[in-house]
């Protein structure tokens, strides 16, 4: 049943991805479309992490940054191939993430929040201050995305691969979910010395799910860096950070498809608010403060549950 | 031969020893009693022994091998497993979910395997899912087996915790209080499962208050007061000793 319910959702977001660019009339919607994508790929892993193993992450963002800038500076500087680049910087934010798992996934709850927030201040104040490296606050200039003689670009571009990468995403993390080393995962968030004494070792798992997040963000970032053009260190900021986390939470948590959900409105939200002009921040904040009052699970989660409890009725 | 030693171990909390050089050892295939009143340093003892806990001194050995400070994960490998007085239950996931966590240390779990899915992966899952129902119908909660465990009933939830621990093939089992919460009856069918996990070769260690239980069930009795070993023996033996009476009851005079 579990793997019936897999498939349909799979090929329910694939047919949306096809039917969506309909109804675009222009570019513009292809800029947002493309946005809430990456997003979406980044709260896939994300919610990995905080969703499914109970741990969270104030510094996502941070790694989002670091692979968006590997790219753009192994593509510039030194002209190396930007798949390379792609692989060189998650190569690079994953042992990095390695590194620094191991003493702070000690902590716990507020703790291990703060701590990763320190490390996505860090990365934004390197980006900030290292200009020989980093452009400083003006940012680094980044060139299309090319595989071999195939150059990424126009509108539609961007969209496929985006699309693509998110499917992709999505059925890795359905796939880990459903196995030995997602149940391991979930099995910490439940109890960790439950874990512990059926053979978990549960700072491994925390450490691989904390490495595998921060590579999702890193892939997405180098993407992103191809997509835009033009990168500044606004991209690895604290606010970026938490609207990561704000959707994973919105769209609901342990869910896979939640975490899709919470990304594409909050990428889209911001958008379709600016009819309310001067009120627009004062709208999405109302908007997330009533659902997490009325659907603190989030909103996929809950509304699943009313499907059931409706169907099981009927 | 023994299957656990434990020498001269002490356990302190700020200044005061939960457990004080305790010596026993335990044979396999005997079903083991730890008792005591309440404080009497039970639960520290199962936690040193199972690593939840760091012993300040002394020394564990199971199967012959020094496992003084080694994390429980470590002693799941080794065959040790336990289960909780206060419940340790996943309740973010399914029953029989939970019982395949058990099995964890024999399903071989690689990242690259599980992201992709790979035949063998859903091959050994099929396999441990069956031997989990299984387990789970052995201690009596099979009907649960696609519930979450977060709408389980208190009694299930005791049995699902067996069942969890049994997933991981232990040697030795541990089981802190199996028949607190649970009325009578209820008490009576966790009494059988026990036999029926000792019948299967598995060394049991139980901290229990329910006396009834311990006598009727136990091979050998250990009794804690304070920390310290007050007798050890036969429940007979043990039964009789006028410091366990006096240690439960008050002393006469």
């Amino acid at each position: 049943m579990q793997m019936k319910a897999r498939t349909t959702g799979l090929a329910a977001m694939a047919i949306i991805l096809a039917v969506m660019p309909l109804t675009f009339p222009n570019g513009y919607y292809y800029d947002i479309a493309d946005t809430a994508l990456f997003n979406a790929v980044v709260c896939v892993g994300l919610n990995l992490l905080i969703g499914y193993t109970g741990q969270i992450s104030l510094g996502h963002a941070g790694f989002f940054a670091l692979g968006a800038y590997a790219s753009a500076i192994l593509t510039l500087r030194w002209h190396v191939p930007p798949l390379v680049a792609l692989l060189a910087g998650a190569a690079m934010v994953g042992s990095l993430a390695f590194v620094i798992a191991r003493p702070i996934l000690r902590l716990k709850g507020h703790y291990l929040a703060m701590a990763t927030l320190g490390i996505g201040i860090i990365i934004f104040i390197v980006l900030n201050t290292e200009s020989w490296l980093t452009g400083g606050p003006d940012g680094l200039t980044t060139d299309n995305f090319t595989l071999l003689s195939w150059k990424l670009k126009g509108d539609g571009g961007w969209y496929w691969v985006g699309g693509g990468l998110l499917l992709l995403a999505v059925w890795l993390s359905l796939n880990l979910i459903d196995s030995p080393v997602g149940r391991a995962l979930r099995a910490v968030h439940g109890s960790e010395v439950g874990a512990e004494v059926v053979g978990v070792n549960t700072t491994h798992y925390k450490v691989l799910v904390f490495v595998v997040s921060a590579v999702f963000a890193s892939v997405v970032g180098s993407l992103f860096a191809h997509r835009i053009g033009l990168i500044t260190p606004g991209i690895g900021s604290f606010f970026r950070s938490v609207e990561l986390v704000t959707m994973v939470v919105l769209g609901g948590m342990a869910s896979t498809f939640g975490a899709v959900v919470g990304a594409v409105i909050l990428s889209v939200l911001p958008h379709v608010l600016t009819a309310f002009e001067d009120y627009e921040a004062v709208v999405l904040g109302l908007i997330m403060m009533t659902t997490m009052i009325f659907m603190p699970k989030g909103l996929v989660p809950t509304i699943a549950r009313l499907w059931r409890r409706r169907r099981a009725s009927a | 031969m023994s299957l656990l030693r434990v020498t001269d171990l002490s356990k302190g909390f700020g200044g005061v020893l939960a457990v004080a050089d305790l010596s026993f050892t335990i044979n396999p295939g005997t079903i083991h009693s730890i008792i005591g009143p309440n404080g009497a340093g039970k639960t520290t003892l199962f936690n040193l022994i199972t690593g939840v806990y760091k012993p300040t001194s002394g020394r564990i050995l199971f199967d012959d091998v020094d496992i003084t400070g080694k994390p429980p994960y470590e002693l799941a490998a080794l065959g040790m497993s336990r289960t909780f007085q206060n419940l340790q239950i996943f309740f973010n996931m399914t029953a029989l979910e939970n019982v395949m966590v058990g099995a964890h240390l024999h399903l071989q779990p690689r990242l690259l395997a599980s992201l992709l899915h790979l035949p063998s992966v859903r091959r050994r899952d099929a396999v441990c899912r069956e031997r989990c129902v299984e387990l789970m119908e052995f201690v009596g909660c099979g009907k649960y087996r696609d519930a979450d465990a977060a709408s389980m009933p208190y009694g299930a939830l005791k049995r699902l915790e067996i069942a969890r621990a049994l997933a991981s093939q232990p040697r030795l089992l541990l089981l802190d209080e199996p028949a607190a919460g649970l009325n009578a009856t209820e008490s009576r069918e966790i009494d059988e499962v026990i036999k029926a996990v000792a019948a299967k070769g598995v060394t049991v260690v139980l901290v229990e208050h329910d006396m009834k239980m311990v006598m009727g069930l136990s091979d050998h009795i250990l009794a804690l007061d304070y920390g310290r070993k007050l007798a050890e023996g036969t429940p007979a033996e043990v039964g009789k000793n006028p410091d366990v009476i006096s240690a439960y009851l008050g002393a006469a005079n």
